[in-house]
């Protein structure tokens, strides 16, 4: 497969379940290694450095699940998102501009993580992300299992921290309110790109209005 | 008399315990892992305050700098280069794996040092003071204190600095502990080798008043392992509880029954609380 993000964007991976959007991402970050073809960002061969100097660079995946620290504090959370040595020395501003984006957050700064409602638990992730200070954020699913006004709450904050200069690449089932709020998209079925094109243009495309949206 | 005598040796016993199992809970926690070679490890951390003592005259509590510090390099380096590449196999390979390691360190103790038990008398620990009838051994007490400080000394680092924070990030959750750019390398080594200090302090903190030959960290270590499922796997406090628990009713059992019988007491606990919370005392809640 070929896909190409440029800076700026919001750009959407939409598939059904086990097309491999999750696999996509974390052969980006590399968690998993792919078996041939390249990663590069900006020229450089991200896929055979280890994991911590893809997020050095700015490459950050918010995973699916969250997979937040459950038994550590908000606050504690959002501090481990700033491992990297630039993003360390940026900590207090950064943890300034998520208690903004989120201030129920801050509400909770002091309560395990653990004990946080879904949607809080998704903002915490995407919050820990933000304070790794990408350049591309990637988001697996952040609507997964969350209630409909939450998940507005989320897709809206995705487009402030776009607007913020942030590249954003989503990965979604919510196939409506992704393209709807991405620049381009691309469809995954089985592992293969079988579309691609403009977030609305897609939107409008036959095959998938019957597929996946059922219209 | 006799059970006051009891409650405060098993007491005593049960801080040894708590360092040697923290350690062994710490490695489990982080990587997954456990460290069938962390009783060898405890005879190499022994030899060194022996033979310090021996050949230089250091003193046995001066020498367990030496020990950690000896114990953390080897525990270190056993990680790189053995048991790192084992992370993602099979648990029976690194069961063997770490197995596989304890019986070369022993056999190369045994080799070097010979089957021997020796032992190191310190002049000034040589009294006992008797308090109200009771019998105070000195190096005990010295072990005693010393494990629980350091064992203290790791849990506030473990929860107050970056790096202690970082640890227990990767026992709570590896993927996110990735997610957040930590390096896994580095914390694993870290781990290992923290776990490997604690056991080589405590070995060099029992060389006062315990024998050292090459099998004697078994002693210590099998009921080690007791203390950490007991405590919950990977649980920190637990273990230290544990410990505690442990060491207590080893040694009031052995006012009641022969004390060849005492393991029975602590296997039949072991047993009993597995039947009933199979996830330890304290639950497998992670550091
Ligand atoms: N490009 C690919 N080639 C081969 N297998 C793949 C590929 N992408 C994903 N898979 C496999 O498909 C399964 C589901 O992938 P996953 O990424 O979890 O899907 P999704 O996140 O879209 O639900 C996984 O077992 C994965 O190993
Ligand atoms: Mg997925």
């Amino acid at each position: 497969m070929s896909l190409s993000i440029e800076e700026g964007e919001i750009v959407s991976v939409v598939g059904a379940n086990g097309a491999g959007k999750t696999t996509l991402l974390k052969a980006i970050a590399g968690l998993v290694r792919p078996t041939g073809g390249a990663v590069e960002l900006r020229g450089e061969r991200l896929d055979r450095l280890p994991t911590h100097r893809i997020v050095e660079r700015g490459v950050v995946r918010v995973p699916e699940g969250r997979r937040i620290f459950p038994e550590m504090t908000v606050r504690e959370n959002l501090e481990l998102g700033a491992t990297p040595p630039q993003a360390r020395r940026k900590r207090p501003e950064s943890l300034s501009r998520v208690w903004d984006l989120f201030p129920i957050l801050r509400e909770r700064a002091r309560q395990l993580a653990g004990t946080l409602s879904g949607g809080e638990q998704q903002m915490l992730a995407i919050g820990r992300g933000l304070m790794s200070l990408p350049t591309l954020l990637m988001l697996d699913e952040p609507s997964l299992g969350l209630a409909p006004m939450v998940v507005k709450e989320i897709f809206q904050t995705i487009r402030r921290i776009n607007a913020d200069g942030v590249t954003i690449l989503l990965v979604e089932q919510d196939v409506m309110h992704s393209l709807g709020m991405s620049h381009r998209g691309y469809v995954l079925e089985n592992g293969s790109i079988v579309l691609a094109g403009g977030g609305p243009e897609l939107l409008a495309n036959q095959h998938i209005r019957t597929a996946y949206l059922g219209i | 008399m006799l059970i006051l005598q009891a409650l405060l040796s098993g007491l005593l016993n049960g801080g040894i315990y708590s360092l040697v199992a923290v350690g062994l809970t710490l490695i489990f926690g982080v990587m997954r892992i456990i460290n069938f070679a962390h009783g060898s490890l405890m005879m190499l951390g022994m030899y060194v305050s022996y033979w310090l003592f021996v050949l230089w005259g250091v003193d046995p509590y001066l020498a367990l700098i030496a020990s950690g510090s000896v114990l953390f390099a080897v525990g270190v380096l056993i990680e790189a280069v053995l048991v790192s590449p084992v992370l993602e196999a099979p648990e029976h390979d690194q069961l063997l794996l770490t197995l596989g390691i304890s019986l070369v360190i022993e056999n190369l103790a045994l080799f070097l040092w010979k089957a021997d038990p020796r032992t190191v008398t310190v002049p000034y620990l040589a009294v006992a003071p008797m308090v109200g009838g009771i019998m105070i051994s000195s190096p005990r007490v010295i072990a005693f204190v010393v494990s629980l400080a350091l064992t203290a000394v790791l849990y506030v680092f473990l929860k107050r600095t970056d790096l202690g924070k970082a640890i227990r990030a990767v026992s709570q959750d590896r993927e996110g502990a990735l997610t957040v750019g930590i390096n896994m390398r580095r914390i694993y080594a870290l781990a290992f080798g923290i776990g490997c200090a604690c056991v080589g302090v405590a070995g060099g903190l029992v060389v006062p008043f315990y024998a050292v030959d090459p099998y004697v960290g078994g002693v210590f270590v099998i009921t080690a392992f007791v203390v950490v499922v007991l405590g919950g796997m990977g649980n920190f406090g637990g273990a230290l509880l544990a410990a505690l628990i442990v060491g207590l009713a080893e040694s009031v059992a052995a006012v009641f029954i022969p004390a060849a019988m005492k393991q029975v007491v602590m296997y039949t606990i072991f047993v009993v609380v597995l039947l009933f919370r199979p996830q330890g005392l304290f639950g497998a809640r992670r550091a």
